[in-house]
């Protein structure tokens, strides 16, 4: 097995273990607990009424905005991890190529705000 | 056995499973929790590969980001899927011949596949032994792919863009909240002292 | 050859079953002594009936749940509905495999931890949005969507937070971004002085990633009843709210190895660095909790356009702008050869 593998097998081991943990628990109580189910504790939970239509509806567009600035701004993010750790080898050069990469999304981060789209109304 | 083939059996396996699993679920959602599924065993292999920075973001990025918008995206379809599946007859023709004719295009391109060795030297660089996967990455990326590393600056820019065009919305007569108004308020324009005499009213 | 393997098999599992059962009641613990600050700051006694000053309040709690009756609604899509607090719960636990409590006291030790850290708290989203969406009830699948975009827009400062103090440590390894704080000044060598913008903004930015107060609008229960939540009980429900709080000892847990050193002594001399390194951690992380609880205590929760104004326009830039004057200082140190 190769070296770097070595670490992620303890990490295996690890998920699995709490994995067993939460499963354990989560069938505990339908073996354990006293079951008495009837169609109003089974309906879902509305305020006096039953529920009119299918609780899954549209929603607001703003959300998916949100998400796919949140997408661009990860990608921003996980290209700055290798430079981060690599910072001391790249040099002068390195530095300034990532400003430049700042930059331009700087530039896209100032037409988000001018255009509102941070606003959430 | 080795333990790293029994996890890339394990992995390719689940992988491939639910890749078939994303097409042939019947409620969408399901289909995007398959697709997570795949992703994450897709982040398995890459580890056993020795890539750990990319099976980490791969995680990071797909799972925790696209995903959320393909979650998004397909909570907020309100289309009938019974209605979707009724032209599934109809378009059966169609769309084997297309399917017949990318396999036969990819198989092509397997069979004849070749790389000359000068592509070989002119791409790869040198991994020293010492250094860790991240930082290897690190030092090539800003430097040496330096063109190829501000285009992908340009391409989130256009997305960024794109995203804000395609999206935004504003909804007429909304009132926000303005911090700096609130903030300029004082007591002498926000508050006033009447002598109200009794019995009269103001 | 195959004892061996079997030897380091069984360890492996033993200290993986070790660092679960400990990370299992000292959030017993954490969840006693958030409600006993609570408790406090109201002027109330917070739990005090079972066991000693309430202290064996949490183990009661848990044995209720299990005995309790496990409602799954007839709507509801079963498999994802009990998926979800099973992931949440599962992933959450995941975070501790690769922390360090003292020196190399980690079961894994990553090279690149913080991302696996990073990565395991964006997953967090999931445990939410199916649970909210396969319940089939209006209030769930609001909170879920509600959830879903401020978790994910915290993430953005929290991941430019964590790229300061790499630049400063230079490694992705949980374990070398301690050590790298280890100096003769002790305490202030610590990175909490030099980016102090960054401890605030990871702090308050972790209290909205865990959904804590006062960014609970996940179960805001003037208004969501109780969030996406609303239709679990027993076990499931306790799954959501075990995860919820092995999250925040995360969080604190990595506050403190990334801005308060860690394992490390504060005073950096004789008796004190005698003092075995996982009872700094264990105090260090208790003290962060203690702010969270206390912010719990006594701020209101924000409104949700606040909420996303505060992410996207204050620390964003913020954040975003401290990266590039870290970069920059670290730049001019090395070019003057400081370092």
């Amino acid at each position: 097995m190769p070296s770097y593998l070595e670490e992620y097998l303890p990490l295996v081991i690890f998920m699995g273990v709490a994995g067993f943990l939460a499963a354990a628990l989560l069938i505990a109580p339908f073996v354990l607990a006293f079951k008495a189910p009837d169609t109003e504790k089974l309906s879902a939970y509305e305020c006096g009424f039953n529920a009119f239509d299918d609780a899954r509806m549209k929603f607001d567009v703003r959300f998916y905005l949100v998400s796919l600035l949140f997408i661009i701004f990860d990608l921003e993010v996980a290209f700055l991890f290798p430079w981060a750790v690599a910072f001391k080898d790249v040099g002068l050069f390195g530095f300034w190529s990532m400003i430049l990469f700042l930059g331009v999304l700087t530039i896209g981060f100032i037409y988000e705000w001018r255009k509102g789209a941070l606003e959430w109304d | 056995m080795n333990v790293a083939a029994v996890f890339f059996y394990l992995f390719s396996a689940i992988m491939l499973a639910s890749a078939f699993m994303v097409i042939a679920a019947k409620n969408p959602v399901h289909s995007v929790l398959f697709l997570i599924l795949a992703f994450v065993n897709a982040s398995g292999l890459f580890l056993l590969m020795g890539a750990e920075f990319l099976a980490m973001i791969l995680v990071v990025v797909y799972v925790g980001a696209v995903a959320v918008l393909f979650l998004f995206v397909v909570m907020m379809l309100d289309v009938d899927f019974a209605e979707l599946k009724q032209g599934f007859l109809q378009y059966l023709p169609l769309g084997s011949v297309i399917g017949i004719v990318v396999a036969i295009e990819l198989l092509l391109v397997m069979v004849g596949f070749t790389q000359s060795d000068a592509a070989l030297g002119a791409g790869a660089s040198p991994i020293q032994a010492n250094v860790s996967n991240t930082e290897a990455l690190g030092l090539v990326l800003y430097t040496k792919y330096v063109y190829l590393f501000q285009a992908s600056g340009l391409v989130l820019l256009t997305a960024m863009i794109g995203a804000i065009v395609l999206t935004l919305r504003h909804k007429p007569d909304v009132k926000r909240q303005v911090i700096a108004d609130q903030n300029a308020r004082t007591r002498a324009d926000a508050i006033e002292i009447k002598k109200a005499p009794s019995r009269a009213g103001v | 050859m195959t004892d061996g393997w079997l030897i380091s098999l069984l360890i492996m599992l033993g200290k993986s079953l070790l660092v679960l059962v400990a990370v299992l009641i000292y959030v017993a613990y954490i969840l006693y002594a958030d409600r006993k600050i609570w408790a406090a700051v109201q002027l109330r006694r917070g739990p005090n009936v079972v066991g000693p000053w309430g202290l064996l309040q949490s183990f009661a709690d848990m044995l209720k749940f299990v005995l309790k009756e496990p409602v799954i609604p007839a709507g509801a899509n079963k498999g994802v509905f009990l998926l979800a607090p099973f992931i949440m719960a599962m992933l959450a636990l995941s975070a501790w495999a690769v922390i360090p409590v003292a020196d190399g006291w980690a079961v894994a030790d990553l090279n690149v931890g913080v991302l696996f850290i990073f990565a395991i708290s964006s997953l967090g989203v999931y445990g939410v949005i199916m649970g909210g969406w396969a319940s089939n009830s209006k209030y769930p699948f609001l909170s879920a969507l509600r959830s879903a975009a401020q978790m994910v827009s915290y993430e953005v400062s929290i991941g430019f937070v964590i790229i300061t103090v790499l630049l400063c440590a230079g490694s992705l390894n949980l374990n070398d971004i301690v050590l790298a704080q280890d100096s003769k000044f002790g305490v202030f060598g610590w990175y909490w002085l030099p980016l102090f913008p960054m401890f605030i903004i990871f702090f308050i930015s972790a209290l909205a990633e865990t959904n804590r107060p006062p960014f609970d609008l996940v179960e805001a229960e003037s208004e969501l009843v109780a969030g996406f939540m609303v239709e679990y009980s027993s076990v499931p429900y306790m799954l959501f709210m075990l995860g919820e709080y092995v999250a925040i000892v995360t969080m604190c847990a990595l506050t403190t190895i990334l801005f308060l050193g860690g394992w490390l002594s504060p005073i950096p001399f004789a008796p004190f660095t005698w003092v075995p390194g996982i009872i700094w951690f264990i105090l260090k992380a208790t003290a962060v909790f203690f702010m969270f609880a206390m912010v719990k205590a006594f701020v209101p929760r924000y409104r949700y356009d606040q909420l996303m104004r505060l992410g996207w326009k204050v620390f964003l830039p913020i954040s975003l702008f401290m990266v590039i004057a870290v970069a920059g200082v670290l730049q001019f140190a090395m070019a003057q050869g400081w370092r």
